[in-house]
């Protein structure tokens, strides 16, 4: 079949209208010169700037340290919350349950962020690191719960069972058979809490305290005060290590369909 | 029965990590703010119990949702919302519909990559991307710089900080929002349909809009939904798109709680953001309810 002109015109528009803007600041993060306008060369003097940029470095390591803690613990609890929904058709608060795990996926990023703030006030907490990375693991979990509960939904139970019949305890069957058939779904959820806590801006900030600056947070502060080729390049390292991670989730759910 | 770890230990989590901090809002929204840390009176204490809050729920201060009937900025905010997400929808479905349209007719095995590729760019920073376009719509900033050098303009035009740039950041922002549901419904529709009315006669505009559109509507509800909702409580984009005196209500909110500290007006606008969010997924549900007894 061929494609009309009109077709084509539109599929390299709406492509281009997705991707100049990225590839810009990408491309500027090269520049030599300062100014946003004038290419002055090819120089990789940003990136070794960012090196040498220590509170952009420590909101950096904040951030990796609060995502990594934040995807662990939300994909236990995330996966621990599938399994139950899957499993037990029928237990007491069931409804709610389900309720509470998937509402957060639509709440407006400011009203989770307020309403956690609100607990961890009500609560007398110290806001800092501990308490970003409970927020975080509070919204992402739904997101992990997600992802697991679609992989079990297509899981066939006639696994399990004859595993049961062949004398596999409850936990070894679980272990044995379950666990390994899930676990691409477990690991791509892992992946985009990961990705998840290290993009949000709004959550973290409600939820930080004095010392602990995220990367977000960082680059936004920066940004309000206009355009630098040192941003471009943070930029462009974020959106190469998320790329990379996206196509690893690609991968991994895809791997779980195929099989 | 017994009790089974899989389920409790999640159980307890949503609850004090969701439905706590939720009622902890409601409560707020109608408190009074106090110059106090933290910086509000409580309207119910947890320890008061029942019957205690039922007599104070006669005398709740329904100061805060008064104050935004009364006053003007949450009004104009509210409607300055509703405007600029409005227009905003309308760009990405100028943009989006014509792209879904290529897509669902493009050969079968390019559809995925086409689909993948609008994607992607949602998963990179937000924040970046927004970032983006500052450069390219600053009076000093890209757009301007290559208008000039080609000679179509003398003066740089007012791209930046005003409506038209968080309208090209709530399109640039939301826009697979809008392809997605759009390629949903074309890729299942039956091209015979329009090729017969081609064959009857009718111009190729005239067989898309008389048979083709009419059949994607519903994908254009989910998908103007889908835009306008989250529009609606935008922050990030008028905050680093929009001048200083752009009236959107989630900076607004933003403002009232960090700037002037006014938590329990924060939360009685979080609350009628969440509610303006409830009717669309209200209707969401409808029509998937009609679907299935259809």
């Amino acid at each position: 079949m061929r494609m009309s002109r009109f077709n084509i015109v539109s599929l390299v528009f709406g492509i281009a209208f997705l991707y100049l803007p990225i590839l810009i600041v990408m491309i500027y993060s090269f520049n030599a010169s300062k100014l946003v306008t004038v290419w002055g060369g090819f120089s990789t003097q940003w990136y070794r700037g960012l090196l040498a940029n220590k509170p952009l470095m420590d909101a950096t390591f904040v951030s990796l340290r609060v995502a990594l803690a934040s995807a662990l613990g939300a994909t236990i609890i995330g996966t621990m919350a599938a399994l139950a929904l899957r499993r037990h058709r029928r237990f007491v608060g069931r409804g709610l349950f389900a309720f509470m795990l998937f509402v957060p996926l639509v709440l407006p990023e400011i009203m989770t962020g307020l309403s956690l703030l609100l607990l961890f006030v009500a609560l007398d907490w110290d806001r800092g690191f501990w308490t970003i990375t409970l927020a975080h693991m509070a919204f992402t979990t739904s997101f992990v719960a997600l992802i697991v509960d679609a992989r079990l939904a297509d899981l066939d139970p006639s696994y399990e069972e004859a595993a049961r019949d062949l004398g596999a305890s409850p936990l070894s069957a679980f272990m044995r058979v379950t666990l390994p058939m899930i676990l691409p779904a477990i690991a791509a959820g892992c992946l985009l809490a990961f990705t998840l806590s290290l993009d949000d801006l709004v959550i973290a900030s409600f939820t930080s305290g004095p010392g602990a600056t995220t990367l977000p947070m960082r680059l936004y502060g920066q940004m309000r005060l206009g355009v630098t080729p040192e941003i471009n390049a943070a930029s462009t390292v974020l959106i190469v290590s998320v790329t990379l991670i996206v196509i690893v989730i690609a991968w991994l759910t895809r791997r779980h369909r195929q099989a | 029965m017994k009790i089974r770890p899989v389920i409790l230990i999640p159980f307890l989590w949503l609850a004090l990590f969701f439905l706590v901090p939720l009622t902890i809002v409601v409560r707020l929204a109608f408190s009074e703010s106090a110059q106090a840390r933290p910086p509000y009176r409580p309207a119910f204490a947890w320890a008061e119990g029942w019957p205690v809050w039922l007599e104070k729920a006669k005398s709740l201060s329904l100061g805060n949702f008064e104050a935004m009937l009364e006053e003007t900025l949450y009004i104009d905010a509210l409607l300055s919302s509703a405007g600029l997400a409005a227009n905003g929808t309308a760009l990405v479905l100028l943009i989006a519909y014509p792209l879904a349209y290529a897509i669902a007719r493009a050969p079968r095995d390019r559809r995925v990559l086409l689909l993948t590729l609008v994607v992607v760019p949602f998963w990179t920073s937000f924040l970046i991307r927004i970032y983006a376009w500052i450069a390219l719509l600053k009076p000093e900033g890209l757009i301007n710089y290559a208008l000039k050098s080609f000679g179509l303009i003398d003066a740089p035009l007012p791209l930046f900080g005003n409506h038209l740039a968080i309208v090209i950041g709530i399109a640039y922002s939301y826009l697979p929002f809008m392809v997605l549901p759009l390629y949903a419904t074309l890729e299942k529709l039956d091209w015979s349909l329009e090729e017969a009315a081609r064959d009857l006669g009718a111009t190729r505009l005239r067989a898309f809009w008389r048979v083709t559109f009419p059949q994607t509507l519903r994908g254009l509800i989910v998908g103007i939904l889908l835009v306008f909702v989250p529009a609606l409580g935008e922050f990030i984009i008028p905050d680093l798109l929009g001048g200083s005196d752009t009236l959107m209500i989630g900076k607004v909110m933003w403002s009232e709680f960090f700037g002037n500290r006014d938590w329990p007006m924060a939360a009685a606008l979080a609350m009628l953001l969440l509610c303006l969010l409830a009717i669309p997924l209200v209707i969401l549900r409808m029509l998937e309810d009609r679907r299935e007894t259809a």
